[in-house]
């Protein structure tokens, strides 16, 4: 076990929220056609109000700190609230678009001691790239902006977020993140916007294109071993908890509204009315998610992809309930491993099971 | 030993868990922890206080020998400083640590 994995155990004995994922604003300068965000600002946490969380969260025991929007230099106090925060020694690590670092700006993440920057780059060709952010010249501004912070010796990590538009980029994006010196990450999850609107689903990449990315030694290594049929659970997997979200992990909005994390809108409490610490300890939705073990879930627990699918129970939470299978897990471990999830087959009974004799009363035709 | 003086660098991450530090130093993501007694130097390595004198504060607090204190404290240095998480000078070092909410 890693020292990191052994500090993530002493927290869940402790009960330590050791991430805290905190979106600054809900502002953007990009209108990316995926995303889940509604980017008018509706009252966002004044700098002292996010000072004071921040106080909080180290008062808590977090210690890693993610930094993210909307865009966060949208906030004209972004570098004082950074300030503080590394003051108060978290590992920072700050999500952006990039468009708006420059050398100053790169210089100065550096010296703050920011840890990592993760950019958004959906494609290689600016024509594509730019069509997703709805922003002409974004990618040229992105690159350049990994550049500065790579000169800066800041480590950077390209995330590339798959969806239809762009299915075809991936090895470009990875090549261009070789050339670059970046870390490369690709994620190939939609989410409905933090509404619940789910028109942008239809974004996802088709399970003929998943089954191909999940299937290529650029992206997942050992193909053998990442798509080998799941081993049969132990106690260990049914006893086991989900994810870390609400476990030793939390997200909080520009609004202050707590949750366990950014995909997984369960409403825990809101630190404008109430002490982080008492919202992580009190709050009955997170002592009913902290219940929820593998056993517990009533469809996922007698699928044979139990142990290793990546199932989120946020995404199973945005489908209509946190213990419910996420089916864009399902398709995942399915297009992984070509077994079909236990929700997959149950649906599938569901739909050949229809009635024999239909009957409809004349009144009504 | 008695005029070296230690301070933590301003590029780490630094949260206490159980009794125990845990540092990540921003420059390579190196992580660490440190046991009790490392905790109690590291908390104590402000760049002011002589080496000495924190070796002092670890025999009485821990009711060990001089010679054992030095030595633990002597590792720490050994231990941490290659890696640039932790300062060392011959001269008191300025602060570079701004608050010190590691310690919660």
């Amino acid at each position: 076990m890693s020292l990191v994995q052994e500090m993530n155990e002493r927290a869940i004995e402790l009960g330590v929220p050791l991430s805290v994922h905190l979106d600054v604003t809900y502002r953007c300068n990009e209108r990316c056609v995926h995303c889940y965000l509604d980017h008018d600002d509706h009252g966002e946490m004044t700098t002292q109000e996010i000072k004071q969380v921040l106080d909080q969260l180290a008062e808590a025991g977090t210690f890693f700190l993610t930094l993210s929007g909307g865009e966060v230099l949208m906030r004209r106090d972004f570098f004082e609230i950074l300030e503080y925060a590394r003051s108060l020694r978290f590992n920072v690590r700050i999500k952006t678009n990039g468009v708006m670092i420059r050398k100053a700006e790169a210089r100065r993440m550096v010296n703050l001691g920011v840890e990592q920057v993760q950019i958004s780059i959906y494609s290689h060709r600016p024509d594509v790239h730019d069509a997703i952010t709805k922003l002409p010249g974004s990618l040229k501004r992105s690159l350049e902006a990994i550049r500065f912070l790579q000169s800066q010796g800041l480590k950077v990590v390209i995330a590339n977020v798959l969806m239809t538009a762009n299915r075809q980029d991936h090895a470009g994006v990875q090549a261009l993140a070789r050339e670059l010196g970046a870390s490369y990450t690709l994620d190939p999850t939609i989410t409905p916007k933090m509404d619940g609107d789910t028109s942008i689903l239809g974004l996802r990449i088709s399970g003929s294109d998943l089954h191909a990315v999940l299937r290529n030694p650029d992206l997942v290594g050992n193909v053998e071993e990442f798509c080998a049929p799941p081993p049969p659970p132990g106690d260990d997997i049914m006893d086991g908890y989900p994810c870390s979200a609400g476990h030793t992990a939390a997200y909080i909005s520009p609004y202050g509204d707590v949750f366990p994390c950014v995909q997984f809108p369960l409403p825990t409490g809101n630190v404008r009315k109430q002490k982080f610490k008492e919202i992580w300890q009190d709050s009955p939705a997170l002592h009913e998610l902290r219940s929820i073990r593998a056993r517990d879930l009533p469809v996922c627990s007698t699928c044979s992809h139990v142990g290793t699918c990546t199932r989120c129970p946020g995404l199973a939470y945005m489908e209509g309930n946190m213990r419910g299978p996420s089916t864009a897990d399902c398709e995942q471990s399915f297009q992984r491993t070509g077994i079909p999830s236990a929700n997959m087959l149950r649906k599938a009974r569901t739909n050949a099971s229809g009635p024999l004799i239909q009957i409809q009363a004349a009144a009504a035709i | 030993m008695s005029d070296r003086y230690i301070a933590r660098s301003s590029a780490i991450a630094a949260r206490m868990l159980g009794g125990e530090m845990m540092i990540m130093s921003s420059v390579d993501s190196t992580f660490y922890t440190l046991n009790e007694v490392a905790t109690v130097i590291w908390q104590a390595a402000d760049g002011r206080t002589p080496l000495s004198e924190i070796v002092s504060a670890l025999v009485s607090q821990f009711e060990v020998e001089p010679e054992v204190a030095l030595r633990d404290a002597q590792q720490f240095v050994d231990d941490l400083s290659p890696h640039g998480i932790l300062l060392v000078s011959d001269h008191p070092i300025a602060d570079s640590s701004p608050r010190s909410a590691e310690t919660a």
